[in-house]
């Protein structure tokens, strides 16, 4: 495929995930903050955000299973989970998980059970975009192209 | 008796002792009771604020917890103190019963002892009374008696003695009667002879007659005055005889009769003859006079005896007997009749001879007092014994002193003690009524806390799903969407902000209302604020073709210390309001400070109503400031006139020419809640709390807020606040300030001239300001003909002229001949200032070709510095710049510098490094707070940390307590070393927190940190916060 068509399919691509809130702002500045020094800066952090939320996922699995259920807990790994999804600037994830937090308080069982399979859709979502997004951005590397960054 | 002085006594000292006792034992309850009241007073208290401070303080369930201990002791307590008060409220009860009880005993035995002391005094009257009619009497009777013994011895010397006899019944009568006065009591004296048996017939030979006998005489001596002598019988053969010889006139009857043929006459005188004493008879009823009376016999001796003669010899020696009759009766009632007090006293006299039976005497059985004295009368006869029994004719009278007294006593004692019981019992009640109003209090304020807590909660629960709305709109916003869709998603962002803002007035009521609401000390530029503002406004001011206007004295300091949020928030508020009530003319908002102000009350006369921003009328503005305390007080300037120039007394005008409020509804426009009408709320919408606030927040700016309003002409609201100023040369600094504001790039019009066309004063004077804010010299023009002339003649060459649309508009030939004439000289710019956009495009038909540049209203100085910079072709090259400041500028601070980043969260982590990295730090990181502390000892390698609060096992706010406890103990060694570097010893800490709120930054400081920035960072916060402690060299 051709380089061009690639680097426009990309922008398309990331502006569509802003757009459609699955990122944010935050996500551009990640990116621009990745230069010659750490050229795979946000890859790495993608990847370690990747390990987090299945680790952060199925611990609040397991925390929503147990009888009683310990909300303070739950609430503690959607804090977690809110905090790395607003560092990569996952926005759709950040605001489910803003809701989430809200059940925890109110220890609404049934609002997060919602929430987390809610979560775990936003999450499965996101992945398959952004693993897209990587794919297009290695193939335009591969492509010898240079990643065009978003204003 | 004794006995019961010496109780009445003891009593009575008692008593004294037993009041003064009372006295001091009640006054020390009452201390300890107040004291013990003091301190229950003070517990409750302190309890009730913990409890109100646990209310409001957190949602930390450990706090709870305690909170709900201390409420569970403290109200255990008061009930333990209920308990102990009704016990000892029943326990007053008894003291009073007992009280009571006591009392009636010492008056009865008061009493008892008072109506006794009052019978032995009628006692002892009584028996002096009855001892000295005794004695009298005995006297009486001795006199009597001795008489009748002197009449003996009379008879002994002149009938016995002398032979033949001196006397006989002739001469013995007549002489008995001459001297019968001087034996008042006897009624009748008689002798009789000893005659022997023998010598019984010689006897009566000699005497004429025989000797009789008594018995019958005796049987009935009553029958009859008259009765015959000779009825008797002759007395019979006896031993010997003693026949009456003599006889007084008035016994005439018994002469011839033998005495001692009588049973009580025989004994009588056989007793006087062996006694040789005066001898008495039991009483009976004499003869005549059917009284009661007693004969007294003397036996007559033919020799003196000698007192000690046996019996025997003084039988041998007796001549005869002498007898006389007493009437004990009248003797008595003589007696008694010479006495004074006879009516009251009853007497009896008794012969007692016989002890079972004794023979009264004397008296009647009227019934007196049952109590009665005895005295023994003494006759002289030993044989037989009277006593006379004495008695008060009345019955003892009531006791009425000792009723008096005692119960006098006794209503005064239950009196004083009432008071007392009284006195405590009102006590007990006004402590319970205490109590009782305290827990009202109490449970008032607590309701109050709850409301403002609910309101807290519930504002704050409304606006973060609220965010979540607004964000979402946002985004919709951006996604493809056809003309209806955006129009429902605006309407639907209108309405969410609409909400938001709301909930933030109610949140700030509730804020006010639980006194937490706390303003800010920054420094801030004021007229950016109002800029602000303006810009908020316009787009509505322009809908509704209402002038804005802004216009800052130049007095006023560039910069002030204080809150500008809050001073936004009152200018908000309250142009809002004009905002929403006019429909024509305009809103004017004029800042002074409040010295000008009070001068130029001084100075200038009540200008023109006429001289206003559009023409219209406006309210007073002066009368608005009527009710201001510090305009009242000593004179025009007031407290104002303090030369302190470290506070800045601002007074601020926001004018409007709107409906005005109608005068019934001025008194409580600034009640919470409270709108004109509720159909206003309907129209315009708004709860109604936004006046309130704002005088609070004036109130907290240590101002005061008023206004003026008259119906159909507008409302004038007035505030004035103290500030601090916060430029430190204010006159000087103020041109060198505004050029140091980059987005204004005023420096780019230094020098330049304008001139504004505008018959209003006021209103050039407001462009003007705008004006001068940029740096622009202005002249001021009222039409266009000056305004050619000012520029075709002047000496400044004039590169902007200022038109406004009014003057434009007059007569387009004028305009036209203006724009001509000005063309032939180097051609100023035009601008037309306009209301509204809408308004003038529809009369600016103008067919010249350098078409003036419109400028709509509001003026403000950054719109207009961007429109000149457009107009007139001088380099935006400022914009930009700024934006890349803050990152740039940060690279600059952060460059080199060794940083640690402490989250456990290893996607913040990076992230954070990252972007310190990128900002040419050397970044190291950890992930826990031990970690932290372990890389944090003094002397420290790190320029700064970064520290995640929320953290597993140790969190961000202990992590640096220990660190700052560390970092003290270092420093208290390093100032024993004298080791001057002490930079090395306390590193700058920094929270990391996704949800920044006061509480949390509160926090922060409190555990040593020194600012916190958001995550992820935002480059102008974290520049914000770096830059204090990174010096920019």
């Amino acid at each position: 495929m051709d380089v061009l068509q690639l680097q426009r399919k990309l922008r398309e691509h990331q502006a569509a995930m802003l757009r459609e809130g699955f990122l944010d702002d935050q996500f551009s500045q990640l990116q621009k903050l990745q230069d010659e020094s750490s050229p795979d800066f946000v890859i790495e952090v993608v990847k370690m955000f990747f390990d987090d939320s299945e680790k952060l996922l199925h611990n609040m699995t397991r925390a929503l299973g147990q009888v009683p259920v310990d909300f303070k807990q739950v609430d503690a790994h959607v804090h977690q989970y809110k905090g790395s999804s607003a560092s990569v600037g996952a926005a759709r994830v950040k605001n489910v998980c803003a809701t989430f937090r809200n059940f925890c308080e109110t220890q609404n069982l049934e609002g997060c059970v919602r929430c987390l399979q809610q979560l775990q859709q936003e999450y499965s979502l996101l992945k398959n975009n952004l693993q897209y997004l990587f794919r297009l951005q290695e193939e335009i590397q591969a492509a010898g192209g240079s990643i065009p960054t978003i204003e | 008796m004794s006995l019961i002085h010496v109780v009445g006594f003891g009593l009575k000292v008692g008593h004294l002792l037993w009041v003064p006792c009372c006295l001091i034992v009640s006054f020390i309850y009452l201390n300890w009771f107040n004291c013990n009241l003091g301190i229950n007073h003070n517990h409750n208290c302190s309890n009730n604020n913990k409890w109100k401070m646990g209310f409001l303080g957190d949602y930390d369930g450990k706090v709870w917890l305690n909170n709900w201990w201390e409420k569970n002791l403290g109200n255990t307590c008061k009930q333990y103190y209920y308990k102990y008060n009704s016990l000892r409220r029943s326990w007053w009860r008894k003291l009073w019963h007992a009280y009571v009880v006591f009392w009636i005993v010492i008056s009865s035995s008061r009493f008892l002892h008072m109506s006794s002391e009052a019978t032995e005094k009628r006692k002892e009257s009584l028996v002096s009374l009855c001892d000295e009619r005794a004695r009298m009497l005995q006297d009486q009777f001795n006199v009597s008696m001795n008489h009748i013994q002197a009449m003996s011895i009379l008879i002994s010397t002149f009938h016995h003695a002398m032979d033949p006899s001196a006397i006989d019944q002739k001469t013995f009568a007549r002489y008995t009667e001459r001297t019968a006065f001087e034996r008042p009591l006897t009624s009748g004296v008689a002798y009789a002879v000893r005659v022997l048996h023998s010598e019984r017939e010689q006897f009566e030979k000699q005497q004429g007659w025989t000797i009789k006998r008594m018995d019958t005489l005796e049987q009935n001596p009553v029958q009859e005055d008259d009765f015959a002598l000779e009825a008797l019988e002759p007395s019979p053969i006896q031993e010997e005889y003693a026949p009456v010889i003599f006889a007084q006139e008035t016994i005439k009857h018994v002469i011839s009769v033998d005495v001692l043929s009588g049973k009580e006459d025989r004994q009588n005188v056989l007793r006087a003859r062996e006694s040789g004493k005066g001898v008495l008879t039991a009483p009976f009823r004499l003869l005549k006079t059917n009284r009661l009376g007693v004969i007294l016999t003397f036996a007559v001796y033919k020799k003196e005896l000698p007192s000690n003669a046996t019996p025997d010899e003084r039988i041998q020696a007796t001549d005869g007997y002498l007898g006389g009759v007493f009437d004990i009766e009248s003797l008595v009632e003589k007696l008694l009749q010479q006495l004074a007090s006879k009516q009251s006293v009853i007497v009896n006299v008794y012969d007692t001879t016989n002890h079972t039976d004794p023979i009264a005497m004397y008296g009647s059985d009227v019934l007196g007092d049952e109590f009665y004295h005895v005295s023994t009368l003494n006759f002289g006869d030993p044989f037989r014994k009277h006593e006379m029994h004495c008695r008060f004719k009345q019955k003892p009278p009531w006791p009425w002193e000792a009723i008096h007294s005692s119960v006098g006593m006794l209503v005064i004692a239950v009196l004083i003690g009432y008071i007392l019981y009284a006195t405590v019992n009102r006590m007990f009640i006004s402590e319970d009524n205490y109590n009782e109003q305290m827990e009202l209090k109490k449970r008032a304020q607590a309701a109050d806390v709850a409301k403002s807590q609910f309101l807290a909660t519930v504002s704050h629960e409304i606006r973060t799903p609220m965010n979540g709305v607004l964000g979402m709109l946002n985004m919709l916003m951006d996604t493809d969407l056809d003309v209806t869709q955006q129009e429902y998603v605006r309407t639907a962002q209108g309405s969410g902000k609409a909400l938001v803002s709301l909930i933030n007035e109610v949140l700030d009521q509730a804020k006010i209302d639980s006194g937490k609401l706390e303003l800010e000390a920054v420094v801030f530029d004021l007229r950016a604020i109002l800029d602000d503002v303006l810009l908020l406004f316009s787009e509505k001011s322009q809908g509704k073709g209402v002038e804005l206007a802004v216009y800052v004295s130049d007095e006023v300091p560039e910069q002030l210390i204080g809150d500008p949020g809050r001073f936004r928030q009152i200018i908000t508020n309250l142009m809002g309001n004009s905002i929403k009530f006019t429909e024509k003319g305009h809103i004017f908002v004029t800042i002074h400070l409040v010295e000008e102000v009070v001068h130029s009350i001084e100075v200038e006369p009540q200008s023109t109503s006429k001289d206003t921003l559009s023409g219209y009328p406006v309210a007073d503005i002066r009368r608005s400031w009527e009710g201001f305390k510090a305009f009242s007080q000593e004179g025009p300037l007031g407290s104002f006139s303090s030369p302190s120039s470290e506070l800045v007394n601002l007074i601020v005008s926001v004018e409007d020419t709107g409906v005005g409020i109608p005068l019934e509804a001025q008194s409580r426009i600034f009640t919470p809640f409270m709108q004109v009408d509720p159909s206003i709320s309907r129209k315009h919408g708004g709860t109604g709390i936004g006046l309130s606030i704002s005088k609070c927040l004036v109130g907290r700016m240590n101002g005061e807020i008023g206004f003026v309003s008259i119906p159909n002409i507008g409302s004038t609201f007035t505030f004035t606040a103290v500030f601090t100023n916060g430029s430190p040369n204010s006159k000087e600094g103020r041109s060198q300030q505004i050029n140091n504001q980059p987005h204004l790039a005023s420096s780019e019009f230094h020098g330049t001239n304008a001139l504004v066309i505008d018959p209003r004063p006021i209103r050039a004077k407001v462009s003007r300001y705008h004006l001068q804010r940029l740096d622009i010299r202005v002249e001021l023009v009222s039409d266009l003909d000056q305004g050619l002339s000012l520029i075709t003649n002047g000496n400044s060459a004039i590169s902007i002229v200022f038109i406004e649309q009014e003057v434009w508009d007059r007569d387009s030939s004028i305009s036209l001949h203006f724009v001509n004439n000005t063309r032939k000289v180097d051609p100023p710019k035009l601008f037309i200032l306009v209301n509204s956009n809408s308004s003038f495009r529809a009369s600016s038909v103008n067919s010249g070709d350098p078409f003036p540049v419109v400028i709509t209203k509001p003026l403000k100085a950054s719109m207009l510095a961007v429109t000149l910079q457009r107009a007139m072709g001088v380099g935006n090259r400022g914009n930009t710049r700024n934006v890349e400041l803050p990152s740039l500028s940060l690279q600059h601070l952060l460059r080199g510098r060794r940083i640690l980043v402490v989250d456990d969260n290893s996607v913040n982590r990076t992230v954070a490094a990252g972007a310190l990295k990128k900002y040419g730090a050397d970044v190291v990181c950890v992930s826990s707070g031990k970690d932290a502390i372990s890389k944090l000892k003094p002397p420290h390698q790190f320029d700064a940390c970064f520290m995640d609060i929320q953290m597993p096992e140790m969190d961000g706010f202990e992590a640096t307590r220990r660190i700052r406890e560390l970092e003290h103990m270092a420093s208290i060694e390093a100032s024993m070393d004298a080791d001057g570097n002490n930079s090395k010893l306390r590193v700058p800490i920094l929270a990391m927190t996704a949800d920044v709120m006061q509480a949390t930054n509160e926090e922060c400081l409190k555990s040593g940190m020194d600012g916190y920035v958001s995550k992820p960072f935002e480059a102008e916060q974290l520049y914000r916060e770096v830059s204090r402690f990174f010096p920019t060299s």
